[in-house]
């Protein structure tokens, strides 16, 4: 167990996983040839470590169902009403042997996996930091209708539908909702967090290879959610002041009245930066002080919305 | 296009407007089914076959008519879910870099309906459906305990049903997900009546639902054949008793819940709401509290029809009969306890989402130690594959993936990357399918013949199964891989090329089950058709173990002439093989006459004004919901007001229909039974 | 445990002492229902279902009690239990809810000794009683709403009116089926089916009355601490 622990902190997932496990990754990576993205191609360490136990509660559990639905099989086709071969036993109904290794094997897996839960529960909670040698990049988000938008308090820019980040720094994510409950993920990156009006939840991730990763919204949010998608740019280190120095150049600037805008039912939208924003205006949306989305009515509505019998 | 109408307030908020004029597809769709219903009423209505269905099925108080139509009720919704499915797995396919033929705000409503549909509508009325049927028959008793109030149950479903396809035609469906989450089903995000449909059916239906909890838990514990103690009862009664008890525990939670809801949209409350101090999160704790037990309600029936078939078709008793009691009340308690795993990204933090980890995976224990037990049971027997057992060997082997799976979400970090993913919508369907659906049909194919008196057609049955099972995989196998990378549910466009290739084979998988539902229908024509051939004389075409299959095909109203003695387990099993050893029939009882419940139209009319009652409240016509509670009342008090409830069946009926019914036993003892007797004792006799 | 004992059919033979509805009012007979002496008698089986129904709406109220124990601080800047609550107006309402239990049970003793005067005569005291509480109730409802302290003003508030809300429609339905009862036993007397449906009413009077003893804990004696 400690090993385990220990071994959902490293970076590589290869090196810790037991047998039946790497053989499954294989598998799943032999019939997904030629596609990447997935959350079996994690590019981060906290990705990596979900992957990691997902595959291995594949293995713990293959060992488990694998021989139990061969000996379905193999059951049903011995004891086949025109095998002769076979023995009719109409009054074997119990053996207490068997309900012994019957109630066993489940309790016993069921044991084994429930330690990998607690470990990794508490491991991989999205609000627990990354240890790093560096402090982590703060970014602040909040999911509207139907864009998400990526503050960056301490370079004072924000953008819409484009998360860019430096490889190797670890990013805690604030995150809140300005309207309905959304949830932020990246699949190659690592464990997706609920975002909801009013409250704030946290996320930990770093990315370990530069390259542009799917985001998107998971928690189903109205008509515009399909659209909700966004790219994470993950660059090297030294690009990174870089972008935040053109970004700073360039683009409107997000203030409140900015935010009113942005609050109102828009589809589809493209990814565009502020070269300024406001420096209380996460804590406003958070605190109330800013109102939530105003939903498909008031502020105008966004294309096909059209409810029927409005109250 | 605004059209007032003259009479204004009257109507609350219902104009023209409401009806889809500009949307071909709900159009279409909705102009098909109003043609097709009023068809099949002008059919009813010309050929003079209104009075019988009015006497013999929609007053009714009979559980095995009650049970009839239930199961009629969910093969239509089924239908109608499995159109939405269709929808969505084609949409999903055409919509790559490109809009598909389903407009955001409608394709938002149909995985809304399939959701609601499948679960309240088709799932539950066919489980509830079987049990009604099969129960009372098992118990060796002549109905339910409450059998007005289980025709008014079934005609509330009916109605909770009834609202949701009228939201096809007269304003809108929800379009927030099976479970309206909060704020989004709020009124400020959903304005709409569509919301409003969703849980005003839902909470009529609901109180059906309960009501039969309630008549189903009393009936077990309270209504059983002499001599039937708790561990003589078959596992579908337990399986039964369960399902039961958990909808006595779990849908007051769903009423409440919806009522807070309600509350927020109608009157301006703040449960759930954003600002003035509501809790969204308060909402999806309290749904799930009520939607982890409803899964188990769905799936507990399920296993119990499996622990039938499956000794039936072996040839042996069930393996382990204590171990599936304990384990199935196991489950019943402990369905109450995993609820958050529904949610575990809502970040509730590492140790309460490591418990509620551990007790989701506790729970699989139950089931584990079940699939053993059908297994053993299948060990040593002589297994005939007949379309049920068929359905039972899909279902173990198809069900232990889905268990598998469901354990591997329940491990949190596992979950964090695969919750509300394609993965989790196939978990959920390989458990429901698997598990529901197929023991629906298996249910259906092994009780036909008691319900109506002759066989369902063997090789279409074969052939629903065979494309059922290619159907389910090649529709949801591709769904596991593209969960795995990072498609999310309920997605009406995608842009992403990697996901191409499986949501394409997602849709042919479709295809391949609607062959299966093809195959469903065309058994049911044919079997009608050729119901001389299929014909049941004896009411024991399975060579069955428990009491329903010692009654005629179908059963009288009464169900048995005189209750059984019950003296051990599988009463009806060693009645047969009395019968055969001694070479005859046990003597004639002595008849007398019998007092059965009288039909009553309460629960229809009940259920007319329940309909108008929602309708009304839905569009804010306020005086009408007046007019419909006052008449709703009325008939209870007309009901409690009748003198006479019960009619009596003269003794000399009774004798004249058991009379009959001994005469096919004996002739079949004379043949069939004649031949297994001697094969005994040429062979030395068995065990 | 597989019971290789035959079933015999001897004992039908005699006459079949478990068929339904032959049995007289109050009397169990052989039968109690747990499984080796057949189906209960319809007393049993009418108060056991009616008891299950109750355990389901207790666990309504539950859900209501859940919810309020979640929104009792979300007050929302609005005004709390402790501004909020009249101590005495509560106190009247219990007396009456008590009071009624008292009088309904009376009404059980009057329906047991087939008096149609006493027993209408404790049952319209009973619906007197609930009729009080329900006043004082919506009178208590219409000044927290005149004051602004309305179920719209938070969620606190909401949870609050609702709880009591819930409650106060079952007395309302209590009431009617009382009136309905009360009629029943003056045109049709004490037929077995009346007495049960008597019985029942019992029972759910009874257990409003103690889920009002549970929500004026919860509600308003941990709530004026708030």
């Amino acid at each position: 167990m400690a090993a385990y622990a220990r071994g959902l902190s490293a970076v590589r997932p290869s090196r810790y996983l037991p047998v039946s496990a790497r053989i499954a990754a294989a598998l799943a990576t032999a019939s997904l040839a030629g596609c990447s993205g997935g959350v079996l191609q994690p590019r981060g360490p906290i990705g990596a470590a979900d992957s990691q136990i997902l595959l291995d509660a594949v293995g713990i559990m293959s060992a488990i169902v694998v021989p139990t639905i061969a000996a379905l099989f193999i059951f049903a086709w011995w004891f086949r009403a025109s095998n002769p071969r076979a023995r009719y036993q109409p009054d074997f109904v119990y053996s207490g042997r068997l309900e012994i290794i019957i109630w066993s094997i489940p309790i016993l897996v069921i044991m084994f996996l429930g330690g990998v839960i607690w470990i990794g529960s508490h491991e991989l909670d999205p609000y627990r930091p990354i240890s790093a040698d560096e402090p982590p990049l703060e970014v602040q988000v909040v999911s509207l209708d139907w864009k998400w938008l990526f503050i960056y308090p301490q370079q004072r820019i924000a953008s819409v539908n484009e998360l860019v980040i430096p490889v190797g720094t670890p990013v805690h994510f604030e995150l809140t909702s300005a309207s309905v409950m959304n949830a932020f993920f990246v699949p190659q990156l690592g464990s997706m967090i609920a975002t909801m009006n009013g409250m704030k939840t946290q996320l930990n991730l770093t990315a370990d290879h530069p390259g542009d990763y799917y985001g998107e919204s998971t928690q189903y949010s109205g008509d515009g959610f399909s659209g909700m998608h966004f790219v994470v740019h993950a660059v090297a280190k030294d690009e990174f002041p870089r972008w935040v120095s053109t970004v700073q150049q360039d683009g409107p600037a997000l203030d409140r009245n900015g935010y009113f805008d942005l609050l109102q039912q828009t589809q589809n939208a493209r990814p565009f930066t502020y070269r300024s924003v406001d420096p209380s205006l996460f804590q406003a949306i958070l605190t109330h002080q800013l109102p939530p989305g105003p939903g498909p009515y008031v502020g105008g509505a966004g294309p096909n919305v059209r409810p029927v019998g409005g109250r | 296009m605004f059209v007032p109408l003259a009479v204004g307030d009257m109507l609350g908020k219902l104009t023209l407007n409401a009806i889809p004029l500009d949307q071909p597809i709900p159009l279409i769709a909705g102009g098909v089914v109003i043609l097709v219903v009023v068809a099949v009423i002008a059919w009813i209505v010309l050929r003079g076959h209104l009075p019988y269905l009015w006497r013999e099925w929609i007053t009714s108080v009979d559980h095995k008519r009650i049970g009839v139509m239930y199961v009629l009720l969910g093969l239509v919704m089924l239908l109608r879910g499995f159109i939405d499915a269709i929808m969505m797995r084609s949409q999903q396919a055409l919509a790559f870099h490109a809009a598909g033929y389903l407009p955001p705000e409608h394709y938002d409503q149909v995985f809304s309906a399939h959701g609601t549909i499948m679960i309240f509508f088709a799932a539950m009325p066919l489980m509830i459906g079987l049990m009604n049927f099969v129960v009372p028959l098992q118990l060796g008793v002549r109905d339910v305990a409450f059998p007005t109030l289980n025709s008014t149950s079934f005609w509330l479903t009916a109605t909770g049903a009834l609202l949701v396809n009228i939201s096809l035609v007269i304003g809108e469906f929800a379009r927030t997900g099976w479970l309206p989450y909060p704020p989004l089903s709020e009124a400020r995000y959903s304005p709409g009546v569509g919301v409003d449909y969703y849980l005003w059916a839902l909470q009529i239906s609901g109180v059906g639902t309960l009501l039969t909890g309630v008549n189903f838990v009393t009936t077990i514990l309270k209504i059983r054949a002499p001599g039937m103690s708790y561990l003589r009862m078959p596992v579908f009664c337990w399986t039964a008793l369960c399902a039961n008890l958990l909808i006595v525990a779990a849908f007051p939670v769903l009423t409440a819940t919806l009522a807070m809801l309600l509350l927020d949209r109608y009157l301006g409350f703040h449960f759930f709401t954003n600002s003035a101090g509501g809790n969204m999160m308060m909402f999806i704790n309290l749904i799930w509290a009520w939607g982890h037990p409803e899964v188990y309600i769905l799936v507990l029936p399920a296993f119990g029809v499996f622990s039938e078939v499956i000794p039936t078709f072996s040839g042996k008793p069930l393996f382990g009969y204590r171990s599936m009691v304990v384990a199935t009340l196991f489950i019943c308690l402990v369905s109450f306890l995993v609820w958050l795993h529904h949610f575990f990204t809502m970040g509730a933090g590492g140790d309460v989402n490591a418990t509620f980890g551990i007790a989701t995976s506790i729970i699989a224990v139950g089931t584990g130690v079940k699939i053993y037990n059908w297994m053993f049971t299948m060990y040593g027997g002589r297994i005939r594959f007949a379309t049920p057992m068929l359905w039972s060997m899909g279902f173990l082997v198809t069900f232990t993936i889905g268990g598998m799976t469901g354990v591997l979400l329940a491990v949190p970090p596992a979950d964090f990357q695969l919750h509300n993913s394609l993965f989790l919508v196939a978990h959920f369907h390989n458990v429901i399918i698997a598990g529901v659906l197929f023991a629906a049909f298996a249910g259906l194919t092994y009780w036909f013949p008691k319900a109506f008196g002759f066989r369902l057609h063997e090789g279409w049955g074969k052939a629903a199964f065979w494309f059922s099972l290619a159907g389910f995989y090649i529709t949801f196998i591709p769904l596991y891989a593209v969960g795995l990378l990072g498609m999310t549910r309920r997605m009406q466009h995608y842009d992403l090329a990697l996901w191409r290739p499986w949501v394409l084979a997602a849709g042919v998988g479709i295809l391949v089950f609607m062959c299966a539902l093809a195959c469903q229908v065309i058994q049911l024509v044919v079997s009608i058709r050729r119901r001389e051939e299929l014909r049941d004389f004896t009411g024991d075409p399975w060579n069955g173990r428990s009491l329903e299959w010692s009654t005629a095909s179908p059963p009288p109203a009464f169900n048995f002439a005189v209750l059984p003695n019950v003296q051990g387990e599988e009463p009806y099993w060693h009645i047969k093989r009395r019968a055969i050893e001694t070479q005859q029939l046990t003597a004639e009882p002595d008849y007398q006459p019998i007092e059965m419940p009288r039909n009553s139209p309460t629960g229809f009319i009940t259920a007319f004004f329940a309909t108008v009652t929602g309708f009304a409240l839905i569009w804010d016509i306020w005086w009408l919901v007046g007019v419909g509670l006052a008449c709703a009342y009325a008939v209870f008090v007309w009901f409690a007001w009748r003198d006479v409830e019960e009619h009596q069946i003269p003794a000399e009926e009774v004798a004249r229909i058991d009379r009959a019914r001994r005469k096919a036993r004996e002739e079949w003892l004379a043949t069939e039974g004649h031949e297994e007797w001697l094969t005994s004792h040429g062979q030395g006799g068995t065990s | 445990m597989s019971a290789v004992d035959t079933v015999s059919f001897r004992r039908t033979r005699d006459l079949d002492p478990y068929k339904l509805g032959h049995r007289e009012a109050g009397e169990h007979g052989l039968a109690t229902g747990h499984g080796e002496g057949g189906p209960a008698s319809k007393r049993v089986i009418v108060g056991y279902g009616f008891w299950i129904f109750l355990l389901s709406d207790v666990v309504l109220f539950s859900c209501l009690f859940a919810a309020h124990a979640v929104l009792q601080t979300a007050t929302a800047g609005g005004p709390s239990g402790r501004e909020l609550f009249n101590p005495w107006s509560i106190a009247i309402e219990t007396a009456c809810l008590l009071a009624s239990s008292f009088t309904c049970g009376l009404s059980a003793v009057a329906t047991g000794v087939r008096s149609q005067i006493w027993t209408q005569l404790t049952l319209a005291i009973t619906g007197l009683l609930g009729l009080a509480f329900l006043l004082l109730e919506a009178h208590d409802f219409a000044g927290m709403v005149a004051a602004g302290a309305g179920p719209t003003r938070s969620a606190f508030l909401s949870s609050l009116f609702a709880v009591v809300g819930c409650h106060g429609c079952h007395v309302t339905a209590g009431l009617l089926w009382l009136g309905t009862m009360m009629a029943q036993v003056f045109f049709k007397g004490f037929r077995p089916n009346i007495l049960r449906r008597l019985l029942c009413f019992n029972l759910f009077w009874h257990v409003l009355d103690i889920i009002w003893v549970a929500l004026f804990t919860i509600v308003y004696l941990i709530g004026e601490g708030r």
